[in-house]
């Protein structure tokens, strides 16, 4: 999509007429008011860097940098250190990317170069649904159908066949990391399945044309001519559902059984960054615990800030000017 | 490998199915009139229902509506009809940014500006965060939607002597008014199973209020309370309230999509 361009507007007559006049005033009126609400969302943003700033200035005085690497979580002892809190948050979503990502992929390159039409909108559409579904309700079905689910097979079986490696050693609780991975992987399946197929629609046909002319099977020209193309843009929608992962809250909050702790065992249960302050911010008494949990919502802002930064920059350099991705961000 | 991408496709499709199964199972069996009509029993009774987080969803999502719609849209046609300008990129830039904060965030946000200036909880504070969450998604339908009107409409109003601010106003926004409304549904389908950043700003209650400076029940908030509390009960109250707020969610959702999908085919 092009830009619109901005309308020549007619010189004025050299002798005004008062209506041209009036006009004119409420041309300066329109675009005061638009400016006005275009202004205050970057007012907005930055009043929300200077709230989590003051909010969590009390922490970062106190613990500054070590807060990141210290382990200890202690409301009673004023002692607090987020690192399980980052480990689990990172772990949580790498486990949710590793199942994610392979079924997006394949679900987008088979929607955009394999299905038959008829079937390709209403596939995307029903995949569409499941990022409809709210967060709390996927965590409600977490915890009443996949945990049960999982505790009774995908577990004993992982442990089993996999248990020589400590990830998969130790007792099965059910709500765990592992869950919160499955979850999650759920959760941003359909983003990352949107935005590549949006990617991929954006590869110019002569690609596939000039694979298939030199013989290529269609196979062999969606892995040597498309995929590569697009790389770049598909690296950004993993991202793009990286970015969801990290500051998803609910569904994990119900899921990953909150425990301050870093585990070896997928097992075990674990706590992230989203959900340390969804459980304790209205319970919090001191001070210095609610500072703390706003410098977890700080550092968790500035984490996907970047992230998705990276993940917009990557699906530009494919889809420039395409407008492609541009709806799921 | 096609096989294997079929395998694919069903697998992504099975949490969708099971999702929409269990729902139906255990959540169709305790809604009753009841549940519409009156407000919870006490813990440990039976009975009861939500038409306390009913009338707190509407009246908590219905502000964040009336506070982010304006807003958003106003941002949208800014960033439409002024291209060029500065702002625009700098506002976009920011939004984008602001779509990508995790709504816990937003959450935290509006409880150290609300909340903690206050020293009290309330419905409103939910709200701002709540349109803190719509007012980037607004924007960008907006401006999509106004970039897709023809430069020749513009002309044909400006040759026709109307100033900008009417060329805007009733050419271009009236023509793009379905594409906007449509962009707002989306919107507010989203925003109405937000839970996070109702935490600790509306923080729920048992009671039906209609005070937005006090606490107030959400949907999304009791699913959360319910399926977390320790009562069998609750759990059912929990299924049930989920498969009223995934209906209410899906016919707003659905509704939008229909009207963008009908939209497109006229043009086209």
């Amino acid at each position: 999509m092009t830009a619109v361009k901005e309308p020549e507007i007619a010189p004025p007559p050299p002798t005004p007429v008062i209506s041209l006049e009036r006009a004119n005033y409420g041309d300066l009126v329109f675009r005061l008011v638009l400016t006005l609400a275009a202004v205050l969302i970057p007012v907005l943003l930055g009043f929300l860097v200077y709230e989590l700033w003051t909010g969590s200035r009390l922490a970062i005085d106190r613990f500054g940098l070590d807060f990141v690497t210290s382990s200890t979580w202690d409301p009673v002892a004023e002692e607090f250190g987020a690192y399980p809190l980052i480990f689990g948050t990172l772990l949580s979503s790498l486990i949710a990317l590793l199942i994610a990502v392979p079924l997006s992929l394949g679900v987008a390159i088979y929607l955009t170069e394999f299905a038959p039409k008829q079937l390709r909108q209403p596939v995307a559409f029903l995949i569409g649904l499941l990022a409809a579904i709210p967060s709390v309700v996927y965590g409600l079905w977490g915890i009443f159908v996949l945990i049960p689910a999982l505790r009774t097979t995908a577990f004993p079986f992982l442990r089993d066949v996999l248990g020589f490696l400590p990830l998969f050693q130790g007792p099965i609780y059910g709500p765990s990391m592992l869950a919160a991975g499955v979850i999650l992987a759920i959760m941003i399946m359909p983003y990352v399945m949107s935005v590549s197929r949006e990617v991929l629609l954006a590869v110019p046909n002569s690609q596939r044309e000039a694979a298939l002319a030199l013989g290529a099977t269609r196979w062999e020209a969606v892995i040597t001519a498309v995929v590569p193309y697009a790389r770049s843009g598909l690296i950004g929608a993993v991202i793009l559902g990286l970015g969801r992962a990290l500051g998803e809250t609910m569904a994990v909050t119900m899921v990953i059984g909150n425990r301050h702790e870093i585990a070896a065992s997928l097992f075990a249960p674990g706590y992230t960054m989203a959900a340390a302050i969804a459980n304790e911010f209205s319970e919090a008494v001191g001070d210095l615990h609610l500072s703390a949990l706003a410098y977890v919502a700080f550092l968790l802002f500035v984490v996907t800030v970047v992230v998705n930064a990276g993940a917009r920059l990557l699906i530009w350099r494919v889809a420039r000017g395409s407008g492609a991705g541009s709806s799921a961000l | 490998m096609v096989g294997l991408m079929i395998g694919a496709v069903v697998v992504a499709l099975i949490p969708l199915f099971f999702i929409l199964l269990n729902l139906v199972l255990k959540g169709a069996g305790s809604l009753s009139v009841d549940f519409f009509t009156r407000t919870p029993a006490p813990a440990g009774e039976t009975g009861g229902g939500v038409v306390h987080a009913l009338v707190g969803t509407l009246i908590i999502v219905g502000t964040a509506g009336l506070i982010g719609l304006p807003i958003g849209v106003a941002a949208g046609v800014y960033c439409a009809e002024y291209p060029t300008s500065r702002i625009t990129w700098i506002t976009r830039f920011v939004a984008d940014v602001l779509n990508g904060t995790p709504s816990i965030v937003i959450g935290v946000f509006a409880w150290a500006w609300i909340v903690a200036t206050q020293k009290h909880f309330s419905a409103l504070a939910g709200s701002v965060a709540l349109a803190l969450l719509m007012i980037p998604m607004v924007l960008r339908t907006t401006e999509e939607m106004i970039k897709l009107v023809p430069n020749s409409l513009r002309e044909a109003a400006l040759a026709l002597g109307y100033p900008r601010w009417r060329t805007s106003l009733s050419v271009v926004i009236r023509t793009t008014l379905p594409g906007i409304m449509t962009g707002a549904l989306l919107a507010i389908a989203r925003i109405a199973g937000e839970t996070a950043p109702l935490l600790f700003t509306a923080l729920g209650s048992q009671y039906l209020s209609f005070d937005l400076n006090q606490p107030m029940a959400a949907l999304p908030l009791t699913v959360f309370t319910y399926a977390t509390g320790p009562y069998e009960e609750w759990h059912q109250y929990a299924w049930a309230a989920a498969l009223v707020l995934i209906l209410v969610v899906f016919i707003l959702s659905l509704g939008a999509r229909l009207a963008i999908g009908r939209r497109y085919s006229i043009n086209a």
